[in-house]
């Protein structure tokens, strides 16, 4: 395959991320690590509050060493180290070479700002175009996003817009200026499910034309499935699993992400079925549990478990991680873990 | 750029407001399901006019009549004026609205058409032929205390230098309004940067900048104004940079407040994560949003300003006499002068309220259609 003959653009390295807070420190992200290929698309899947979010912004630099937070490890972003350089040099990369975008395009656009003028902004600004080429750029831009009349929407207000089309502005706004990687933070959570696809889709169709290295952050395991080439399973800041999407979601082996799958609704179920969830809440990462952070809301936790914290490790002969100390097995995991959820 | 164009959703939001009296329409044609709607509406329009014309002549002649009678004691002269300019008031309204078939603001209206008025005059005093407004040695050969004749040489009469009230006026507006918009632009520009400032960037700026804002709110106005009023040199510049101190801290806050609920959302962070520096953050992101609210407070400060001169200039610490101003026009009136020549206090009294009150019409309605709330994001 072409992807694995090309150099990583994004590697991230043991990367945590720790907010000092009246309440303690809290470490939203607790050592995590990936890289990713020009092309390729990577999920970041979990539950509220497991670090995703934090994850995606700490990749980019937008969440740094200050007064009250630590980033620890190493974040190499198309050669440079995003967090050893100064904040100058930081904001650099912004725009140009990595690019964001938001979960509400409710709020991530600016009510008094024409649509036209978030887009050559940035243009103007990284790429020193005068206003007639930026505004062509814009339109083009537009088109590629799939918005209809791009030369009047240029003029209107975000206010004047649906969802999905100002999402579609958003990421044309964040593709403005040929960013290497684009971190997508939860880009569907606002939109109605018809929409949802059509913006997964136009991220998917984007990545594969432009050759940029994605990285979709998603509660939703729907949207992960069928759209990333690699899937990364969070929890409490640290990842449970991680490995080619199709293989993780056909076979989890960490005791979480086969609870996660188990969770979605199946068309198939029964009517009035009861829908199984997972019993509990995501720790509180001001004062994670010891050992396994997903321990207290295992069906499989034992001693070992509640003691020792598993490390990330791969699975031989596969191209798989876990972080578990009794990783399911495919073949067995399927009886196995309905036996232990199927209370 | 600054003020971005929010027609369109404004005009939708004001909607409900005057819509409230078509709904009432709709609501009788609903209860009296006789005639047609449309011929309904002509009657209503018809009985509005026939009410309202009437209202109007008879409100104008009780105000005429009240004004001039030199049969009635002081205060039925008075209380027949202001009932009668009530009911002329409301009389025209229902004439308005029977010819534009909606309701309509009249006192909005005329409140806003004397504010063009005075802004005209005000502009444009050198070039009307005024009489004499400051010069007391060519007073002396006019009489003083000229009473108001509308047809003589001293349409509102002389004071007591003889110097002619209509002029001194006009002139007091010029110095009044000068004055006022000078102290609030210069408090809308400094209070809205240190409060944009100290909201975004918050932390030590924050705590430093919130310390003087309180020191300064502390302070009460008016013995604030008094003490810098000893101290500097009464002159126009002088006098709106100390009135503009008064407006700093308000500005502050609001510019601060609003800088900090705007640098939460996530516009701003969107810009940021497209290589936006800070200074681009504040003047291309927050500065357009901010300037909204910091405008319709100082559309309504204005008149807060008017009042303050005017009170500085009464204590004999604004500009000085024979140089008009309300203030010092109001004050001519003490020692017994007022008892016996009313019209030297009444005529500059009445422009003070009527500016006041019109500033203050103004911005309630600006407040209205520019309140941050009412914005659909």
């Amino acid at each position: 395959m072409t992807i694995t003959s090309k150099n990583p653009i994004l590697v991230v390295d043991n990367v945590r991320t720790v907010f000092h807070t009246p309440r303690g420190d809290v470490r939203a992200v607790d050592g995590v690590s990936f890289s990713l290929k020009p092309g390729e698309t990577l999920g970041l899947v979990g539950e509220s509050g497991s670090g995703k979010s934090v994850l995606g912004r700490t990749v980019m630099g937008l969440i740094s060493n200050d007064a009250r937070t630590t980033v620890t490890g190493k974040v190499t972003l198309d050669g440079v180290d995003v967090h050893g350089v100064k904040r100058k040099e930081r904001r650099k990369l912004w725009g140009t070479r990595v690019a964001m975008v938001f979960q509400d395009p409710m709020t991530s656009l600016n009510p008094v700002k024409r649509i036209g003028t978030h887009i050559t902004e940035a243009l103007r600004y990284h790429l020193d175009l005068d206003r007639k080429t930026a505004e062509e750029r814009a339109v083009d831009l537009l088109t590629q996003v799939g918005i209809p009349e791009p030369k009047r929407r240029m003029t209107q207000y975000p206010h004047e817009m649906s969802g999905g089309m100002r999402q579609r502005v958003v990421i044309a706004m964040a593709l403005a200026c040929d960013p290497k990687v684009l971190i997508a933070d939860e880009p569907t959570t606002a939109l109605d499910v018809t929409v949802q696809k059509q913006i997964l889709d136009l991220i998917g169709s984007l990545t594969t034309e432009r050759d940029m290295a994605t990285v979709l952050v998603s509660h939703d395991l729907g949207a992960i499935a069928g759209r990333t080439d690699r899937v990364q399973v969070m929890y409490a800041g640290r990842t449970a699993e991680q490995g080619l999407t199709s293989e993780v979601f056909a076979a989890p082996a960490h005791p979480y992400t086969d609870a996660l799958l188990a969770s979605i609704p199946q068309i198939e179920n029964a009517p009035h079925s009861i829908l199984r969830a997972i019993e509990g809440n995501p720790p509180d990462m001001a004062n994670p549990p010891s050992g396994c952070r997903f321990a207290p809301r295992c069906g499989y936790a034992d001693a070992t478990c509640t003691s020792v914290l598993p490390i990330l490790e791969p699975t031989p002969g596969t191209g798989r991680s876990v972080a578990c100390h009794h990783p399911l097995l495919a073949g067995a995991v399927r009886e196995g873990s309905e036996a232990a959820h199927g209370r | 750029m600054p003020e971005p164009d929010l027609t369109p959703a404004s005009d939708t939001n004001n909607v409900p407001v005057d819509a409230a009296t078509p709904g009432v329409a709709t609501a009788a044609a609903l209860l009296d399901p006789g005639p047609e709607p449309e011929l309904d509406s002509a009657a209503k329009r018809k009985k509005l006019l026939v009410t309202g014309a009437p209202m109007l002549v008879v409100g104008l002649g009780l105000a005429v009549f009240g004004a001039t009678t030199p049969l009635l004691i002081t205060i039925a002269k008075v209380l027949l004026l202001v009932a009668g300019l009530l009911l002329a008031i409301s009389g025209l309204g229902k004439v308005a609205e029977g010819i534009r078939g909606r309701s309509v603001d009249v006192v909005f209206i005329l409140g806003m058409a004397w504010l063009v008025f005075l802004l005209a005059v005000a502009a444009l005093a050198p070039l009307l032929p005024l009489g004499n407004h400051n010069d007391a040695t060519e007073g002396l050969y006019a009489p003083a205390f000229a009473e108001p004749d509308l047809g003589s040489e001293y349409p509102l009469g002389t004071n007591v230098n003889g110097l002619d009230i209509l002029a001194r006026t006009i002139y007091g507006a010029r110095t009044s309004l000068i004055v006022a918009v000078f102290a609030i632009l210069i408090g809308t520009v400094v209070g809205g940067t240190i409060g944009m400032v100290s909201g975004f960037l918050r932390g030590g700026t924050d705590w430093v900048v919130g310390i003087l804002t309180n020191a300064l709110l502390a302070v009460p106005p008016l013995v604030l104004l008094v003490a810098l009023g000893t101290v500097l040199e009464p002159n126009l510049r002088n006098i709106a940079l100390a009135l503009s101190l008064l407006t700093i801290p308000s500005m502050v806050r609001i510019a601060r407040a609003n800088t900090i609920t705007f640098a939460q959302r996530e516009f701003v962070l969107a810009a940021q994560a497209i290589g936006a520096t800070r200074m681009r953050l504040l003047r291309k992101e927050l500065l357009p949003n901010v300037v909204l609210p910091i405008a319709s407070l100082a559309v309504v400060m204005v008149s807060m300003l008017i009042v303050a001169e005017a009170s500085l200039s009464f204590l004999g610490l604004g500009i000085k006499p024979p140089e008009p101003t309300w203030g010092n026009m109001i004050a001519e009136g003490e020692g017994g002068r007022m008892e016996e020549h009313p019209f030297i206090v009444i005529v500059p009294g009445i422009c003070l309220f009527l500016t006041v009150f019109s500033f203050n019409l103004l911005g309630e309605k600006v407040q209205k259609r520019w309140d941050p709330r009412s914005a659909k994001l």
